[in-house]
């Protein structure tokens, strides 16, 4: 059975928000995993990092297995500490984002890898296995070949793997915050202006074109990953998981509309239709997994070509 | 601990594109030269560049002559399903008797440590190792001798590194500037469908294309608008991240200005941070601007060396967009 995995709130949200979506999805939403922490930025680690715990309890009393996330670009001592803690800490699984991390992690622990760790190839996965890796989620700009290779290697070392399937796609990271740059300050003087977009704030080409999204440090596509209408081709290729990345929409129907198209409920290219009439305004991408651009919608029956 | 040894003079490591430009770094003081297969193994994977096994056997010949050093990238993440490529590429610089391979993709480190453990391993930019316990991964893992530090960094945080990890550490300082965490970047990818990390390209020419509109030349990468300048006015390459974009209300520069780097003036502060080998980007450029910019920064490394000034911008002109940055290394960049 194909899992559902919340993947981490990459935006910057009040924490008081960040809490009731939590509940809601501990409550409510039809997920397997949900991963929980911060990824993007560790400013904005301390406005939420006390509810955390509550937001543990409720997930797992809702029947979630709870991971937490690692940062991804990690430089500061601060930032090598959270790692430190992080790996320390024994009652949940742990997803890297940074190879960091396995520095710190135990030999005989198992872990999960996040979907910003290169792993491009068998020999990277026949490698992280070796290090305790029991669950990946794969770089989002793979295409399905390469998703199918690694999905079969997979399975034959214990490794489960993930597609990047719901959201903004994770295309860069960076050591400049974008979101100060826009508004004219600097990263170490902030004001944590990226509070003021809670899905990302819009890239626009000089033409109009609908381009990028910036949140913080990181780099979003402007289109949101959509691979219901794939489902059938991911679950053949032996896709183990599917992520959802959450955004300012409501993820609790998003993930009702993933899980009845897995479950044979609905069909996937109806399900497709049924989440773009849910989010009108939200332009949809699977260039990537069909070995395109991007930000090109591939359309149905891409995969038959 | 194998860091710097104290007061030995900084390591130049300079680009080749080609075996001509290759003979042209070494002429001009390169202490060491990097160059690639031509093929997608490598990150600079441009037509018309790059070595033919049998050109890179001549070229590490007449480097190992004249007391050079050559390093061979093998720095793009192998496809799954064709790995195969990029292993034949690392047996090929081992028995070419490269000085060393430049790696990047944890598949490859392993089976390069495995199969040709005297083979020396750096650690690609496009690892992006930025802290010193992820360095310190890579050396117990893979044995890495030497790490090319991301340009997110800054001196501080080089010379805190460098206090911590038993490994070199090599750091840009002259040439293209990429903003983002190399080896971390989809962006290319999400515009075009090739991307630095599976192609070794980024933004590419294949992809790009010019076009007068109402007075405006405007520069297209895949299907969006890069840049728009006045026509007659020089349009930069269009690469993704240096554009000029809308976001929030305000037309600029996103992400960064059309600069590239040049660091020569920190050289005292890197060479204080414990850094072992200086690098130059631009396997893509010309002989003649590979001859200038090395004969510049020997000039440059010999004057630090030899408690001189260093002479500032003299590289200037040759400098994408004509202006140059210190990038990551002053936090005010951040």
């Amino acid at each position: 059975m194909t899992q559902l995995t919340l993947g981490p709130l990459l935006f910057n949200w009040p924490a008081e928000r960040w809490s009731d979506f939590y509940a809601r999805i501990a409550d409510e939403a039809p997920l397997d995993r949900v991963c929980l922490g911060e990824v993007v930025c560790s400013k904005r680690l301390p406005f939420y990092a006390d509810r955390i715990p509550e937001a543990i309890e409720r997930l797992q009393r809702g029947g979630k297995t709870v991971v937490l996330s690692s940062l991804a670009l990690v430089t500061l001592a601060r930032e090598q500490r959270l790692c430190a803690d992080l790996a320390a800490g024994e009652d949940f699984d742990v997803e890297i984002n940074d190879l960091t991390m396995l520095a710190h992690l135990a030999a005989d622990r198992d872990f999960a890898v996040g979907p910003l760790v290169n792993v491009y190839n068998e020999g990277t996965l026949a490698f992280l296995a070796s290090r305790g890796a029991r669950h990946v989620c794969l770089p989002p700009e793979l295409p399905l070949a390469s998703v199918a290779t690694l999905a079969a290697a997979g399975k034959t070392r214990g490794i489960a793997t993930e597609v990047w399937a719901f959201g903004r796609l994770p295309l860069a990271i960076s050591g400049r915050c974008y979101h100060a740059r826009v508004h004219g300050l600097a990263k170490d003087s902030c004001q944590f202006v990226c509070g003021e977009d809670p899905d990302g704030l819009p890239v626009e080409t000089l033409d109009g074109e609908d381009f990028l999204a910036i949140n913080g440090v990181q780099t979003l596509s402007f289109a949101y990953a959509g691979l219901l209408g794939d489902i059938e081709v991911l679950e053949a290729a032996g896709v183990a998981a599917l992520r959802l990345s959450p955004q300012d929409c409501d993820m609790v129907a998003v993930a009702r509309l993933f899980r009845e198209t897995l479950d044979g409920r609905l069909a996937p290219e109806a399900a497709q239709e049924a989440l773009a009439g849910d989010l009108p305004e939200i332009v949809f991408a699977n260039g990537f997994i069909a070995g395109r651009p991007g930000a090109e919608a591939a359309g149905h029956g891409w995969s038959a070509a | 601990m194998e860091g710097r040894r104290e007061g030995a003079r900084l390591e130049l490591v300079c680009p080749a594109g080609t075996p001509a430009a290759l003979r042209a770094a070494v002429e001009a003081g390169a202490d060491c030269v990097y160059c690639g297969f031509r093929d997608e193994t490598n990150a600079r994977n441009f037509p018309g560049l790059n070595f033919s096994p049998e050109e890179l056997a001549e070229s590490i010949d007449y480097a190992h002559e004249r007391g050079a050093r050559v390093l061979v990238a093998i720095n793009t993440f192998p496809r799954a399903g064709a790995e195969e490529i990029w292993h034949r590429a690392v047996d090929t610089a081992a028995q070419l008797r490269a000085d060393a391979v430049i790696l990047a993709d944890m598949g490859l480190l392993a089976y390069t440590a495995e199969r040709h453990p005297d083979l020396r391993r750096h650690l690609s930019v496009q690892a992006a190792a930025a802290n010193a316990q992820a360095i310190e991964f890579y050396v117990e893992a893979f044995g890495v001798r030497r790490v090319v530090l991301p340009r997110v960094l800054t001196v501080q945080e080089i010379a805190a590194i460098n206090a911590a990890v038993s490994c070199e550490t090599e750091v840009f300082v002259f040439g293209g500037l990429c903003v983002m965490a190399e080896g971390r970047c989809a962006l290319s990818s999400y515009a075009t469908g090739k991307s630095p990390n599976m192609h070794g390209v980024c933004s590419p020419a294949s992809h790009v294309r010019y076009q007068e509109e109402d007075g405006e030349l405007v520069s297209r990468l895949g299907n969006f608008t890069i840049d728009r300048v006045p026509a007659g006015e020089p349009a930069p390459y269009p690469t993704l991240c240096k554009g000029c974009f809308s976001a929030g209300g305000k037309r600029g520069h996103v992400f960064e200005d059309p600069v590239s780097l040049d660091a020569a003036t920190l050289l005292p502060q890197l060479a204080e941070a414990g850094v072992t080998a200086l690098k130059i980007e631009g396997r893509q450029r010309s002989r003649s601007y590979t001859q200038a910019v090395v004969a510049s920064f020997r000039r440059a490394v010999d004057a630090q060396a030899e408690g001189r000034a260093i002479p500032a911008g003299e590289l200037r002109r040759l400098s994408e967009g004509q202006t140059t940055t210190a990038g990551a290394y002053r936090k005010t960049w951040r």
